[in-house]
């Protein structure tokens, strides 16, 4: 299809709508909000690409995903070119094009943005994953198998981007999930409504197909320790994305009322064990009608959004700052601000009043001020004394942040720093040889993208641990080379760990 | 070491003690091999079932299996009841969670088990037993019909106190007879381990307090997860919170707010009551579908 070239004048100049179930409708059922692309919209939203020469948008993705050239595909209406385009660098394009900023990455780069506003690049690359799903593709590449087994503790983004990665590279992966599902944050905190759990399931099995196991009911830490992994179950490295999740509470009286949760436990109960569906599914939810959601983050959003949809008369979002410090997405506020949240800036909970039977009856809070910024940079909120009053709620969420969980730092030697997180350093490299850790549980609580890039960039440098070498990449071993292989190479060792009867069978 | 984790969770043994309370033997080699005494296992029965702690009443290392008393209760314990048989297996189960109970160099303890504590406190007595103190067993019952585990309690145990409601065998009154009874025959016991429900567990607190003997208890709040995750299990101990599911479940039952706990409890009591009741109409229905059946198929063998 030998066209002239586009020119900023000549592609449609309106950026293609994303079709999105109306509020009003939107907040009685958890079907997704955003409704995606049909096959038109994503034909005239390629159009608009300028297939200019300098791709700005390759390196704005955290993963290089050649963009110019799936979009090219995508006017071609070779949507399975696209596909195998985007999975060269990316097999989860369904979750990463629903859950990606893309308005920070690739797209505030884009040679269109700079006149008009940017190519949808995350809503076309959701159009290519969700056709993907729906005829079932899968690219499995040819993959040599190294004979290395790596172990991956937890399923969320961080472990199944680093699991792909791995498998891709000839490693015999396994997955360990605590739950009885895969996903972690994707199954159990994203809702539905943002990201359906069939969108999980379809990328997880594309996993599967690459050879990843998924063991799920297995608790990292207790049933075994990550040290046994290493020196008795046979594996040659691990990776550890367990996420943060242990969620703070306020410590306000009145904490312990019914009704009063955290957001993670709100989610779970709907989002994993269908509480939504109570009494059909056994697990039971606090349903409130005024609910008031302390904190204003993507979680606290989500939560919010949560409560309407099972049946909230009214959902308030209390908030001690002010709306230009809330640390949640433009868009995830306008969303919720569209289903009807009414917001309450500087305004903080002193405590949970009780109606006398054990339930909330309301909220005494207390107005703020902005006063210096803080250690984050943030104007630092002051109580207004006399300020209180009180706020009738009958159900209260708490999404005011998380801890890092305890269990794999109360049962292995690993270095964790003042707050319980993994020590790791630039490459993800833990003080235990071989063990690498990414994601929330290093970081402290981030955003999806975030620890998939962890996942992927600890899968690099597993395969440098492994002495898997990438041949497109120049090797350089260093000065303390011995028969050009680094001596911290696991590959180093290869004789020795050939000996050992899992190298043996593998060995060709 | 060989991986055995996503095996089925095979139903190995199953006993009945009364018309509550009964035995479940799961298959699940690792888990034996790695759980200690304290620690408990979160257990679904099917896929649109809910998440429930159990504590781990003992493990079987050379056979590879999990025992589990539980007391049918609520929806899920009792449609484990109806359902759990030799063969069946359970959707999922996980653990061992939580902290091992700290078996520490106490040279004499009373371990104490009301109702469905009974049979968890049986791994801490065996431990104290192996680490060379002189157990003192405290058992409380209804009555002399419901008691179960006796032999295997004495096999361990220096001394075995038995308590019934109405006297029918043992001391006649509730375990804290027991403790008091304990106490007055030693004035050098060094701790009690008591489990059961947070009402006896707060009783046997209150009879040691006096004289400041350690009292550990073990909690089992509403959780989800079991991993920390939720916060679903928060319990106030001495002024702080903590999460049954990882920072215990033994806490120092002395500190405990057992106030704050039964409240806890009692989150879910009107869920409870729908699921229940939900659940026992569609037992009856079956039931009435198969005794009709019966009839129809004996009829036309006639």
């Amino acid at each position: 299809m030998a066209s002239k070239k586009r020119t900023i004048r000549t592609i449609p100049q309106e950026r293609t709508p994303a079709r999105e179930q109306p509020p009003a409708e939107r907040i009685r059922n958890f079907t997704e909000v955003n409704c995606g692309y049909l096959e038109a919209d994503a034909l005239v939203e390629a159009e608009r690409c300028l297939m200019c020469d300098d791709k700005p948008c390759v390196p704005g993705c955290p993963v290089a995903i050649n963009i110019p050239e799936f979009i090219r595909k995508i006017g071609e209406k070779d949507y399975r070119g696209a596909y195998d385009v985007i999975a060269e660098t990316n097999l989860l394009p369904a979750i990463c094009g629903r859950v990606c900023p893309q308005e920070t990455q690739c797209e505030v780069v884009c040679t269109v943005a700079d006149t008009l506003e940017p190519v949808a690049i995350g809503r076309l690359e959701r159009f290519v994953g969700d056709r993907a799903i729906a005829g079932r593709w899968a690219r499995v590449p040819y993959i040599e198998p190294t004979g290395f087994r790596v172990g991956i503790v937890g399923s969320g983004p961080a472990g199944i981007a680093c699991a792909a990665d791995l498998a891709k590279a000839g490693c015999a992966v396994t997955v360990f999930e605590a739950f009885h599902e895969p996903g972690g944050v994707l199954r159990y905190g994203i809702p539905d409504f943002r990201l359906p759990n069939e969108v999980i399931d379809a990328e997880i099995e594309n996993l599967r197909k690459l050879g990843v196991r998924f063991e799920c009911n297995t608790l990292v830490g207790r049933l075994f320790t990550i040290e046994q992994m290493l020196n008795e179950m046979g594996f040659h490295a691990v990776f550890i994305g367990t996420g943060a999740g242990y969620p703070s509470m306020m410590g306000v009286p009145g904490e312990s009322l019914a009704g009063v949760l955290s957001a993670n436990e709100l989610l779970t109960r709907c989002n994993l064990m269908r509480a939504r569906d109570f009494p059909q599914y056994d697990t039971p939810i606090p349903l409130g009608k005024q609910v008031a959601v302390v904190g204003a983050g993507n979680t606290a959003m989500d939560a919010m959004r949560v409560c309407l949809r099972l049946g909230a008369e009214k959902v308030h979002c209390i908030y001690r700052r002010s709306r230009t410090e809330a640390p949640a997405r433009v868009e995830e506020v306008h969303h919720a601000e569209e289903e009807g949240i009414e917001f309450h800036w500087l305004t903080a909970p002193v405590e949970v009043l009780d109606d006398g039977k054990g339930n909330v009856r309301a909220l005494r809070c207390i107005k703020m001020e902005l006063g210096e910024p803080d250690d984050s940079g943030r104007r630092r909120p002051i109580p207004i004394k006399g300020s209180e009053f009180e706020f009738v709620t009958d159900q209260v969420v708490f999404a005011i942040g998380t801890h890092a969980n305890p269990i794999i730092g109360q049962t292995s030697k690993l270095k964790l720093n003042k707050r319980g997180y993994i020590e790791a350093d630039e490459n993800l490299a833990t003080s235990i040889a071989g063990v690498y850790a990414g994601g929330d549980i290093v970081t402290g609580a981030a955003t999806v993208i975030l620890a998939m890039g962890a996942g992927r960039k600890a899968a690099r440098s597993i395969r440098e641990y492994l002495g898997i070498r990438d041949p497109s990449q120049p090797y350089d071993p260093g000065a303390d080379a011995v028969f050009g292989i680094a001596t911290s190479e696991r590959n180093f060792g290869r004789l020795r760990v050939a000996a050992t009867p899992t190298m043996a069978t593998a060995a060709p | 070491m060989t991986v055995h984790t996503d095996s089925p969770f095979d139903i190995v043994a199953r006993e009945d003690y009364s018309d509550v309370t009964y035995m479940l033997e799961v298959r699940h080699p690792l888990m034996a091999r790695a759980a200690k005494p304290g620690q408990f296992v979160v257990v679904m029965l099917q896929q649109h079932g809910e998440r429930i702690p159990l504590t781990i009443a003992d493990f079987d290392r050379d056979k590879g299996t999990i025992t589990l008393v539980v007391q049918a209760v609520g929806k899920t314990t009792r449609e484990m009841q109806r359902s759990c048989r030799v063969g069946s297996r359970l959707h999922a189960m996980v653990g061992p969670m939580g902290l091992p109970s700290p078996i520490g160099h106490a040279k004499k303890v009373v371990c104490v088990g009301g109702g469905l504590g009974v049979a968890p406190v049986f791994p801490q007595a065996r431990a104290y037993k192996e680490s060379g103190a002189y157990v003192i067993g405290v058992l409380g019952f209804r009555t002399k019909q419901l008691v179960f585990w006796e032999e295997k309690f004495r096999s361990v145990c220096d001394e075995l106190i038995l308590c019934t409601d109405d006297g029918s065998t043992g001391i006649k009154g509730l375990v804290t007879e027991g403790i008091k009874l304990a106490m007055e025959q030693h004035q050098d016991i060094d701790e009690v381990v008591a489990i059961g429900p947070p009402i006896m567990m707060k009783a046997s607190a209150a009879t040691t307090r006096p004289r400041g003997i350690k009292t550990v208890v073990s909690l089992n709040p509403i959780m989800v997860d079991g991993t920390g995750m939720c916060g679903g299990c928060r319990v106030r101990v001495g002024g702080e919170v903590k999460f049954a599911c990882v920072d215990g479940p033994d806490f120092d039952g002395h500190k405990v707010d057992f106030d704050d706990l039964m409240m806890r409890l009692r989150r879910f009591t009107a869920e409870e009551k729908v699921a229940l009741e939900r659940w026992s109409e569609s037992c009856r229905l079956v039931d009435a579908t198969d005794a009709w059946v019966t009839k129809l198929m004996t009829e036309g063998e006639r």
